[in-house]
């Protein structure tokens, strides 16, 4: 039976720790012993969001600071990445699938999709101005339940 | 992220070890485009057999890479995708663009046989 537990961490906007947020929130889901599809939806879609926030938010200032955080609770993971930069004027624009900002620096336009498809759930709130935070969620072994 | 890039005739292969995402990609794109300036270079073949991570923002630079090859006439191709690099590539629909094979000889060997 796993204990529900949390996780707080923050860090610099620095591109080296997209490797390094989501290898921590991979280590933390473990506990609750999701399958390796599940760790490697969960990593890329913390990779979506925290590459955001860097790009996006934060429009590659190093300075900016990513709060990421995540709580357990029984099966299901949670996961908040904020950060407070220039925010998104129109979230349903930002969430649709191919558009993106940047196409310059060979945006895809495709990171809340991912987001979107990886995870069961996502909310996004933005402030111009202030900054965005991302909420996800994922209930692991799910779709075996499902089945049973 | 570790790459070797080696020319096969008119075709640049891309070899990588490790995680595909915004902070790899930036320098990988750089050190392709370089050799996508010689003028032997027609085509460029992606080989993802040591990838175990890809996120939008390699699928990013791989599109982009696709895009710059196609001005010149050239093709670009992948191959030896793990099922979490697979995932990322059919989601994003890549695999309309791009043509995957399980190794890399099967992708010379298509590419060559149809332009020879």
């Amino acid at each position: 039976m796993s204990m529900d537990n949390y996780l707080k961490l923050e860090i610099p906007a620095k591109s080296r720790n997209e490797a390094f947020a989501r290898v921590v929130v991979a280590a933390f889901a473990a506990q609750a012993d999701p399958t390796i599809d599940e760790i490697s939806d969960v990593k890329t879609a913390v990779s979506e969001a925290v590459t955001n926030a860097i790009i996006h938010g934060y429009e590659n200032n190093t300075s900016g600071t990513i709060v990421l955080s995540a709580t357990l609770a029984g099966k299901r993971l949670e996961i908040t990445v904020v950060d407070y930069g220039v925010g998104i004027a129109d979230v349903e624009q930002a969430r649709q699938a191919l558009y993106t900002s940047k196409p310059e620096l060979e945006r895809s336009g495709m990171g809340f999709t991912i987001m979107e498809n990886f995870m069961d759930e996502i909310s996004v709130v933005s402030k111009p101005g202030q900054g965005t935070t991302v909420t996800m969620a994922k209930v692991f072994g799910r779709y075996n339940a499902e089945q049973a | 992220m570790q790459v070797k890039l080696k020319a096969k005739g008119d075709t640049l292969v891309v070899q990588m070890r490790g995680e595909l995402d915004h902070h790899a990609a930036g320098s990988l794109r750089t050190e392709i485009d370089a050799r996508l300036a010689e003028a032997k270079i027609k085509n460029v073949l992606f080989n993802f057999h040591d990838v175990d991570f890809m996120d939008s923002s390699g699928f990013g630079m791989v599109l982009g890479r696709y895009k710059a090859v196609r001005e010149k006439g050239g093709k670009v191709l992948a191959c030896s995708l793990r099922p979490p690099v697979r995932r990322v590539f059919e989601l994003s629909g890549l695999t309309t663009r791009i043509p995957v094979f399980g190794t890399e000889k099967e992708a010379l060997d298509n590419l060559w046989g149809e332009s020879g």
